[in-house]
């Protein structure tokens, strides 16, 4: 059973948690206490209906205030795979909560009122999907029983979403029109629109192809630790770096480099608990022993010769900014964590802020504020070995930490490494 | 491909190539690596990428943090956590202690267990004793027959934290046992009062996460977020864990107690009308005596147990924890003020 992360955008309008409830509901995944909790407090509260949407927020302010707060994280499974949705909520701090959201997303799903069409909302939605480059993106087109099923107007909004997300990068796109509240073609088909031909939004969840989205080609393995049991006189002369792969195929018998040395080696062996391991490849977590003991630490990278990650202390990125405290501006001194790497940097220069709505660029930008997002020179104390963000996710990101709040201030993506303008 | 949005940045390091749904060999122009095209998938099934991402967990935090210590309480999911730490270290032995709170009402079983792991281990032990608390004076017991000493926990947990100089927590819960833990963050940030602002939290992005804080605060970290019931069962099947017996099919002398079943002991008086009877039962969560209820079964394997957890239709706070049943943000609240 493979194991995919989504994310869902909108708002409480959108009709996001009766889609949730939905998918949980009729995946049998809400139990009965569960259930009776929210039935307790629906009643409690005068609502009309049992507000499925009380599952999802369960925090004392949120329900105070029926809003949601912060991400939230749901899981469910059926026999194919198993899902964790990362629920952002779509009205407070929507880009922070989404960025979040995202960046471990295989999927995400975007919801549309049928009513409404595409808004701002769903375009700014879409823009952090493919900055975040969620690798899948599907639209869904929710509250079809309020236009009568048609057909008509699930076309509209369809081209009128692929217009605008032909600015985007977005791989892959589908579109789904269904009816949360009663259920079409969420779980089950839809009788009412015999004219959609497409998969129901859990088929899709359950069978879009994930296999693919890592990187199988380039080596990527930071080293998190080293594991000498020096102690431990049956393990006298164990030594292996520990680490999660992140890109590309490991083999024993491998050729390796290390960076930022440049010597190379060969792998003597791949083990977890000392059960061998033929093949790691992405995301495994591995000790890596090497038929040569070569000075490595923590932070450094193992690679294949000839296809190393770029190593540079002057990296182009984009930024969100998610600190409401503090502003990003030219000259700010932050620190910075990029795989198993802790360094600090300071910000060259902030060239624009990117309005997530029009995508229009603003240089005379002064800073980037709460849930903005820019682009950045960045100048590192060390190099940082990393790829564009666009061909790996976890060696093209890191996150930028206030060194006086210890606060995580900014997410990056990384364009590549900086270059003379 | 970000066209009119970002300019292209020519790095001249090397050609991509997207491998197209399967690996055929890749040409990378300079020194070019040729994959044999081996009918693999590379595909990992969800046990062995929620494995994979505690283990990773778990080693940045002995990386990045000095002092962590892990809680075990002996209960099934503390139970998988050890399991991962040792697997993350091994061959070496775990590089940080093992933390019991103990609230003087445990199932002897599970003592037992605890002790027996932990001498397996050759761990070091740090039992945080709520009886000594009491004692001493540092917290105040509740009255009555529903005394429960659940919340009691809190004040010793906070006191051996800063009595040992402890700034990273292993904590077993998991955001699928709970709606307010379902906000929680794998590194959850604690103030000098190990207090949880869950309005506040550190955005968590990537496998990047922030251990960074002050001198006495702390953070309590989630190995086992995204685990839920059932995946841990299936662990335990797979990996072998072995867990206290009362986990399985036993008989035992319990009482109803708001619809749920209380295990009989000299810590829970029974009220009018209550009445002891024998039962075949056995426990889906273990906590303190008082606040943890069972349920009937007669699963003595790990797989009647899985399917008799796919089967039930409660989640097993709602079947088992009375200590959740005091309002609908009990856990919360608890929570905040620095409890598990």
């Amino acid at each position: 059973m493979e194991l995919l992360r989504f994310a869902t955008a909108g708002s409480v309008d959108d009709g996001k948690s009766t889609l949730i409830g939905r998918l949980l509901f009729d995946t049998k995944s809400i139990l009965e206490d569960q259930l009776a909790a929210v039935e307790r407090t629906s009643h409690a509260r005068g609502d009309e209906y049992v507000n499925l949407a009380l599952l999802l927020d369960g925090l004392k302010a949120e329900r105070e205030q029926g809003i949601t707060i912060d991400v939230a994280y749901r899981y469910f499974s059926t026999v194919k795979r198993k899902f964790i949705i990362a629920d952002t909520p779509g009205h407070l701090q929507y880009t922070r909560n989404m960025v979040t959201g995202a960046s471990t997303a295989d999927l995400a799903l975007i919801l549309v009122d049928a009513r409404k069409g595409v808004l701002e909302q769903t375009r700014r939605h879409a823009f952090i999907a493919s900055l975040l480059r969620v690798p899948h993106l599907v639209l869904c087109v929710n509250k079809m029983d309020l236009v009568d099923y048609d057909a008509g107007v699930f076309e509209r909004i369809r081209e009128e979403f692929r217009q605008f997300s032909m600015k985007l990068d977005v791989s892959d796109l589908s579109f789904i029109p269904i009816s949360a509240l009663g259920g079409d073609n969420v779980v089950t088909r839809s009788e009412k629109m015999p004219w959609y031909q497409g998969p129901t939004l859990l088929h899709h969840l359950e069978n879009v192809h994930i296999a693919s989205d890592r990187d199988l080609i380039h080596l990527r393995f930071p080293v998190q630790g080293v594991i000498r049991p020096a102690s431990a006189k049956k393990f006298h002369d164990y030594r292996a770096y520990s680490g999660q792969i992140l890109g590309g195929v490991m083999r024993p018998g491998d050729e390796v480099m290390v960076m930022p040395s440049g010597f190379t080696t060969r792998i003597k062996s791949l083990e977890l608990a000392g059960k061998p391991v033929a093949e790691a490849f992405p995301p495994m977590s591995v000790n890596v022993s090497l038929e040569e003991e070569l000075d490595i630490s923590r932070g450094d990278m193992l690679c294949r010769p000839g296809n190393p990650p770029t190593a540079s202390q002057d990296i182009d990125a984009m930024v969100c900014w998610l600190s409401d405290q503090a502003v990003l501006n030219t000259g700010a001194r932050l620190a910075i964590k990029h795989t198993t790497r802790m360094a600090r940097a300071m910000v060259k220069q902030l060239h624009y802020r990117l309005d997530v709505n029009t995508l229009h660029r603003d240089d005379q930008t002064q800073g980037l504020k709460l849930n903005e997002v820019g682009r950045v020179t960045l100048r590192t104390t060390v190099p940082l070995f990393f790829d564009e963000y666009r061909r790996n996710r976890s060696t093209g990101s890191f996150i930028l930490i206030d060194e006086g709040t210890n606060a995580t201030v900014g997410a990056g993506m990384i364009n590549g490494p900086a270059v003379e303008r | 491909m970000f066209h009119g949005l970002l300019p292209h940045v020519a790095s001249g390091v090397f050609q991509w190539e997207r491998p197209c749904g399967k690996l055929a060999g890749a040409r990378l122009g300079a020194g070019s690596v040729v994959l044999a095209s081996a009918p693999v998938s590379y595909e990992l099934s969800h046990l062995e990428a929620l494995e994979a991402e505690s283990i990773f967990i778990i080693r940045e935090v002995a990386a990045e943090l000095d002092r962590p210590v892990l809680l075990f309480s002996g209960g099934k999911d503390s139970a998988v956590m050890l399991h991962l730490a040792v697997k993350a270290f091994w061959p070496a032995p775990l590089p940080f202690p093992l933390m019991h709170v103990d609230t003087g009402h445990n199932f002897p079983e599970v003592l037992q267990y605890r002790d027996e792991r932990v001498a397996e281990l050759g761990a070091r032990l740090i039992v945080a004793s709520v009886q000594e608390a009491i004692d001493a004076g540092r917290v105040t017991e509740e009255k009555g027959p529903r005394a429960s000493r659940n919340r009691l926990q809190t004040q010793p947990l906070l006191e051996a934290i800063e009595k040992n100089g402890f700034n990273a927590v292993f904590g077993g819960a998991r955001r699928d046992e709970e709606k307010a833990r379902a906000k929680e963050r794998v590194y959850s940030f604690r103030d000098e009062f190990g207090q949880w602002d869950p309005k506040n939290q550190r955005p968590e992005l990537w496998g990047l996460y922030n251990g960074r804080h002050r001198r006495g605060e702390h953070l309590r970290v989630f190995p086992l977020s995204n685990w839920t019931e059932l995946d841990i069962w299936q662990y335990i099947g797979r990996e072998n864990v072995a867990l206290p017996s009362i986990y399985y099919t036993h008989r035992r002398e319990v009482f109803r107690r708001d619809g749920m079943l209380m295990a009989w002991s000299p810590f829970l008086p029974t009220l009018p009308g209550e009445k002891v009877t024998t039962e075949v039962v056995r426990f889906r969560t273990v906590g303190d005596m008082t606040c943890t209820a069972c349920v009937e079964s007669t699963a003595s394997t790990v797989e009647q147990v899985i399917a008799e957890v796919s089967a039930s239709r409660v989640t097993e706070r709602g079947a088992s924890r009375a200590d959740d049943k005091f309002s609908e943000t009990a856990m919360e609240d608890r929570k905040r003020e620095g409890y598990f």
